[in-house]
């Protein structure tokens, strides 16, 4: 990333989070710009779920600064509601309302908030459907759908408010293998119209050639980071190169 | 024994029973899920004063029969309201479904309380996720859920409840079981008559049944379409 005048979407700044007594991130700091996707990758317990849950205040900082858009969302006195509905979040287990259909699952956010009128809801809904190619599905309920569809729908839903960051926590790790492409696939096209995104993932070859900057995660902190080349080809610190023998 | 005589004799007055039964049940469960809702949403919000008032009334009325609540509200309230206002009177059916909807209300409360903590902590976060509020994720995405998972647990308490007004005939609720005792005292037909009770709580509670599997079965979205 040239240091060009880019807008700045997310500014962390020493972010601790306890668990009780246990310290699970233990200081990050780190900028990413408008645009810019980030993969961020690591071990499992490394705090990596966590750091992009406390993105969206889906976990409260211990301590320690976030600011989205130039909203602290650590201030109370900040309105998370409204930030949120700048940023969707994909998570693991899609985590769509089974109770309504697809189109509803898309549909509801914008309606309830009163962004948009029903009609126009649907009309957006639809759109979102085709744009993940699932149009012939607006009327079922996500119990019918497959894994990769049920994700597709669930970045439809995240995309309905019409968001400028999108975090995506491993969204292809509930995923039969044969689903992951479809939707890495549709990860891909948002990624290339310019959507800033943070992905926790563990899928080497996406994070390789979609990301902007890679972040290494270990015991609570980004141990490394660097261009997808500079830390999958050149690795410099010892548990990089040593995460990325095993899954590589 | 003549089930003739009490089948003829029997059945108006029982049928009038009948009819209080159902309307004290009805009220009760309605105004019962209304109590159990906000006791519910109460014991589960985050200021201590409103967890201790649900918690209190849970405990009370979990804790002591109905036969006794039935009697504090139908015997003992109106003598401390009367010191203050002397006319004040209770009537049977006011007490009756009074009693009744206290009670019902404290284990739908906790009925409601398993069934929303039965809905996976996802489907809230993808709520708040999208930028609703506490508010509207509980009412738009969890109670529907909640609801549908309770409705065993619900139906169940509807048939306690009806069962329950049979208690209500202490205070002289003019129910089935008091007309049949009624009816007993007069004609000494003791086993004939409360049969023939047995069967009319058999066959409500039957209808009630058969009313929730349907609803039960048209909530079952999940498999709404599947099944081709």
């Amino acid at each position: 990333m040239a240091s060009d005048n880019r807008k700045e979407k997310i500014r962390v700044t020493n972010l601790h989070k306890y668990f009780d007594k246990n310290e699970v991130l233990t200081g990050i700091s780190t900028v990413i710009t408008e645009g810019e996707v980030v993969c961020v990758i690591g071990p499992s317990g490394s705090g990596k779920s966590t750091f992009l849950r406390c993105l969206n205040k889906l976990e409260d900082a211990t301590s320690g600064e976030i600011i989205i858009d130039g909203f602290d969302i650590t201030d109370k006195k900040v309105d998370i509601n409204k930030v949120r509905e700048n940023i969707g979040m994909v998570f693991q287990q899609f985590n769509l309302f089974p109770n309504m259909t697809v189109k509803k699952n898309i549909m509801m956010a914008p309606v309830e908030l009163k962004k948009m009128k029903p009609v126009e809801a649907d009309k957006k809904a639809m759109q979102l459907l085709e744009r993940v190619g699932l149009s012939e599905k607006a009327e079922a309920y996500p119990g019918e759908l497959s894994g990769g569809q049920q994700q597709r729908v669930a970045i439809a839903r995240a995309l309905a408010m019409n968001p400028d960051i999108m975090l995506f926590d491993e969204p292809t790790s509930a995923l039969d293998p044969e689903m992951v492409g479809e939707v890495l696939d549709v990860m891909k096209e948002l990624a290339a119209e310019g959507m800033t995104m943070v992905v926790v993932t563990h899928e080497m070859g996406f994070a390789r050639e979609v990301s902007d900057r890679v972040l290494f995660m270990a015991d609570g902190v980004i141990m490394e980071e660097g261009s997808p080349k500079e830390l999958f080809d050149n690795p410099q610190n010892e548990r990089t190169q040593d995460f990325l023998k095993k899954v590589l | 024994m003549n089930f003739g005589r009490v089948l003829e004799e029997a059945t108006p007055l029982l049928l009038e029973g009948l009819w209080l039964t159902i309307g004290v049940s009805l009220l009760a469960i309605a105004i019962g899920i209304v109590i159990g809702l906000i006791m519910c949403l109460m014991k589960m919000s985050n200021k201590i004063v409103f967890r201790a008032i649900a918690g209190a009334y849970i405990w009370v009325i979990r804790g002591t029969p109905m036969l006794v609540q039935a009697f504090i509200v139908f015997f003992g309230f109106p003598q401390v309201i009367q010191m203050f206002a002397p006319s004040f009177r209770l009537d049977a059916f006011t007490a009756g479904v009074i009693t009744l909807s206290i009670n019902a209300g404290a284990y739908l409360a906790e009925i409601f309380r398993g069934g929303i903590l039965a809905v996976p902590k996802g489907q809230s976060e993808a709520a708040r996720s999208l930028g609703l509020s506490k508010g509207k994720t509980m009412l738009k995405v969890v109670l529907p859920q909640a609801f549908k998972i309770s409705i065993p647990s619900l139906v169940n308490q509807f048939i306690i409840s009806v069962k329950d007004t049979s208690i209500l005939s202490v205070i002289g609720l003019a129910e089935i079981v008091n007309k049949a005792k009624t009816y007993v005292g007069k004609s000494y037909e003791f086993f004939s008559t409360y049969i023939f009770v047995a069967l009319f709580y058999l066959i409500i509670i039957s209808i009630l049944m058969i009313i929730s599997n349907y609803i039960e079965k048209k909530l079952k979205y999940e498999e709404k379409k599947s099944g081709k």
